[in-house]
């Protein structure tokens, strides 16, 4: 008998349509990946089968969990369902623990509320649970509080109140998105080994098709609240019938068409040297103060004109840092900072802010990034701030018009408000903004990481002709290694404040030196890695 | 958490000093000499001068500082000018009705907060909601000398259930007193209960739309087990920083409440000696409200440690 069956299932939100005709099955022991773009349903799916769908939002057709019908239970049987039969696993482990409850007293309520354990019976489970997860008794004792815990441990601590009552269906939405590449990798092991060894049903929800790849027995691929393609992982990725597959496939794998190459100038456009970044600990003692945390430790590095650099490293490393202290956004403790030759900071001093122009930064989230009361207009000239005569009149016309219409936008867009914009198009708004004072330097920072695949590959590309076209440079700074092996010459990494390695990409990439680089590479999710392993 | 509690403790008694420094240089610089008020205007000026001595004001400034702090610290305040009796009796006697009127009225504007906030938030955009809203909004909106006005002409005049004013003093027995500070107890909670019931919705609210109230459900817990075992918690600090706030303001600002029921209370009291530059009894009411504040404030401190365990490691 399958874990979950649904068949002709229907959502519709205050009378919007979300989820046609969804139909899809699983058995024990197996898991099925769930694979689409943000407002694909996919989350909607798994909220259907919690019977946790948002105010207002009516569904039908059917849906079974291990053969019972949710349209014969009422709340408090659902609420017996909840935990018990189904366990559930979300994306963003930093808030999904309550911050002033003890973990083992988070685990052990999930025992608790639908056994008539003891407090004592059940804080065994959830001691149990959390050996299970790989959070040991020396290290995470039960009255450990969420905030003494990194983004993975927290994770395995979610994962264990799922598990706790050996649920015959998980179901974990995005559960690694949030999360560093090896982190990644530990958890989707340990979810792999969990569903091997207590027989779940595991529903994997993920917009990254790598992840689902290497570990999904089926995969149903969403769009617009539709299953496209759904069949064995293997089948699906070979025959490739459908073309939003097709699609899909081919924007994870995108790599932008690249002209010219860089040839080294005399002047680089960006130098660091000696870079040192220290934070002031908090104190413990009232009596002694405690030593500086070097966040950025002795950094040096050159970008020449029009070359694409990358950053990566796991969260935690100091690459934000660099960041902002490339950026004259924080102090230097140490070394300087020169733009074109000219020192733009260095301990102790900050930038003339007409050198300030010739650096723009666009940063990750493009729905934070703006102020949602000014117009577009408003928005992408703000750097002219900077300069002491702004263009005014025809010429500030001509100026919005020219970076609109590079960027991919019309010039009429410059009288609406940001919330009339995708989430792509913003991060086009925010490029737009970096462009129009025509600097030297774009620092992207984590640019590309919050949006989905398709218009992912869109961005990349813009980026990529922009270089060629206005002679930019970028210093690329992200999490996701994939992207970073496609846009960017050359390639840093950076492991606690230090640049271990660094090289042309794809020599990094193929052929890591350092023992941390290889572990990241390994780490790394990869499409065609996971398709041309052997079948298991 | 005991290295917590001893750095705000640390902290708080080190505002307490800057604070009784300032008080004391700002009585010196306001305009009116105490002994020449005291003797009326065509006092012989040898009597003013043998007067000051007398109170001690012609001693260097630090002196009478570290007196009147040495005097604080053994419960001496000096003698009131105008009333010639020790300050401290004066003050003693008005506090015996103010705190226990202040603990009264938010006592009662706890209890009607909490429970409204709380309807009023699990079950947003309802009925019920509409109608705590409204009425807060009308609780914030009335004066609270006009409701308490109200509240006599009803309760007192018309329903004799009450008196209209005055104190019989704790001597006439327990609930005698307590029954005279009733009204005035609830004209002073009504506004208070309605921005508490404000705020502990919206709190509330934003805590019930965080990520670990899904988990909650997702765990099996029906709507009400998650908002009594996860939300109310973590909804508490913003309302216990508008308690420890309304507790100050009630403590000294009851004074219209006080003259609609005819209350010695301290607030009264603190007007009085204004009026009669009676500086060393506005000095000490004004250093007891400091002293009662950072005691409360210290509380509060307690109470954020007790329902957050992130505040117990924090740097402050």
């Amino acid at each position: 008998m399958p874990v979950l069956s649904i068949s002709g299932l229907k959502v519709d939100i205050h009378g919007n349509t979300v989820l046609h005709d969804i139909d899809l099955t699983l058995d024990p022991g197996q898991i099925l990946g769930v694979v689409g773009e943000s407002g694909s349903g996919k989350s909607m799916t798994a909220l259907s089968v919690m019977q946790l769908l948002p105010h207002g939002s009516e569904w039908s057709g059917r849906i079974e969990v291990a053969g019972t019908d949710l349209a014969t239970l009422d709340e408090p049987a659902l609420c017996q369902m909840r935990g018990r039969d189904v366990g559930l696993i979300f994306q963003e482990p930093m808030t999904a623990l309550n911050p002033v409850r003890t973990i083992g007293d988070q685990v052990a309520e999930t025992v608790r509320i639908h056994t008539g354990a003891s407090r004592r019976e059940a804080f065994a489970i959830a001691r149990e649970m959390l050996n299970r997860v790989g959070l040991g008794e020396d290290r995470f004792p039960l009255d450990r509080f969420p905030h003494d815990l990194s983004g993975g441990q927290r994770q395995r601590v979610v994962i264990a109140q799922a598990i706790a009552l050996r649920p015959k269906l998980l179901i974990a939405d995005e559960p690694t998105t949030a999360l560093d590449v090896t982190t990644q990798a530990q958890i989707l092991d340990l979810l792999k080994q969990l569903v091997r060894e207590e027989n779940m049903g595991l529903m994997l929800i993920t917009h990254d098709l790598a992840v689902v790849a290497g570990l999904a027995d089926k995969i149903a691929i969403m769009k617009d609240g539709e299953i496209v393609e759904a069949g064995p992982t293997r089948e699906i990725f070979t025959a490739m019938r459908h073309p939003y597959t097709r699609a899909l496939f081919s924007a994870s794998a995108h790599v932008p068409e690249r002209g010219r190459k860089t040839e080294p100038g005399d002047i680089p456009v960006l130098s660091v040297e000696n870079v040192v970044r220290d934070y002031q600990q908090p104190r413990r003692n009232l009596f002694v103060k405690p030593p500086p945390f070097r966040a950025v430790d002795h950094v040096s590095f050159e970008i020449s004109h029009g070359e694409n650099v990358g950053l990566v490293g796991e969260s935690g490393c100091g690459k934000s840092t660099l960041a902002r202290s490339i950026l004259a956004l924080d102090g230097l403790q140490g070394g300087d900072i020169r733009l074109n030759g000219h020192v733009f900071t260095s301990a102790g001093e900050g930038p003339h802010p007409e050198l300030r122009a010739r650096m723009q930064v666009v940063f990750q989230d493009p729905y934070g990034s703006f102020n949602p009361r000014h117009r577009v207009r408003r928005l992408v000239t703000e750097p002219f701030h900077l300069v002491r005569d702004p263009p005014r009149g025809t010429e500030l016309e001509r100026r919005i018009d020219r970076a609109l219409t590079e960027v991919g936008l019309s010039s009429s867009d410059a009288d609406k408000y940001i919330h009339e914009f995708s989430g792509g198009q913003r991060q086009r708004i925010a490029i737009a903004r970096a462009l129009i004072i025509e600097p030297a330097l774009i620092v992207l920072d984590e640019a590309v990481s919050a949006l989905d695949v398709s218009i992912r590959a869109q961005i990349l590309d813009l980026l990529a002709g922009l270089s060629d076209r206005l002679d930019l440079s970028y210093l690329f700074i992200s999490h996701d290694l994939s992207v970073v092996r496609a846009i960017t010459d050359r390639v840093l990494v950076m492991k606690d404040g230090k640049i271990v390695e660094q090289g042309e990409t794809e020599s990094v990439f193929r052929n890591p030196q350092h023992p941390y680089t290889q572990r990241l590479v390994a780490a790394t999710p990869s499409l065609e890695a996971a398709l041309a392993a052997p079948a298991n | 958490m005991t290295a917590y509690l001893l750095r705000r403790f640390l902290s708080l008694s080190l505002s307490l000093v800057a604070a009784s420094l300032v008080i004391f240089l700002v009585m010196e610089v306001v305009p009116g000499d105490p002994a020449s008020f005291m003797m009326g205007i065509n006092a012989d000026p040898q009597a003013v001068a043998a007067l000051r001595t007398q109170l001690g004001l012609d001693e260097p400034l630090p002196l009478r500082y570290l007196g009147w702090v040495a005097g604080l610290l053994q419960g001496d305040f000096g003698v009131s000018y105008t009333y010639r009796v020790p300050v401290s009796e004066l003050i003693a006697e008005r506090v015996m009705i103010s705190l226990p009127l202040t603990l009264y009225a938010l006592a009662l504007s706890t209890l009607i907060a909490f429970p409204a906030g709380i309807l009023a938030a699990s079950r947003r955009n309802s009925a019920a909601d509409l109608s705590v809203m409204g009425a807060t909004q009308l609780g914030v909106a009335i004066p609270n000398f006009w409701f308490a006005m109200i509240l006599v002409l009803v309760f007192a005049i018309n329903l004799r259930w009450f008196s209209a004013g005055g104190f019989p003093g704790w001597d006439a027995g327990f609930w005698p007193a307590i029954k005279a500070l009733t009204l005035p107890a609830i004209a002073l909670a009504l506004p208070q209960a309605s921005i508490l019931a404000r705020v502990m919705r919206s709190s509330l609210i934003d805590t019930l739309n965080e990520d670990f109230m899904r988990t909650a459900r997702a765990k099996g817990l029906s709507r009400g087990q998650a908002l009594r075992r996860h939300a109310l918690r973590n909804a508490l600090i913003p309302v216990l920083t508008i308690i420890g706030l309304q507790f100050s303001f009630l403590l000294a600002g009851g004074i219209i409440i006080e003259n609609v029921f005819y209350l010695p209370g301290l607030g009264r009291l603190a007007f009085q000696a204004i009026t009669q530059r009676d500086l060393i009894v506005v000095r000490s009411v004004v250093i007891l409200l400091v002293f009662a504040v950072i005691v409360v404030t210290f509380l509060v401190d307690l109470a954020y440690a007790l329902a957050d365990p992130r505040l117990r490691r924090r740097r402050t």
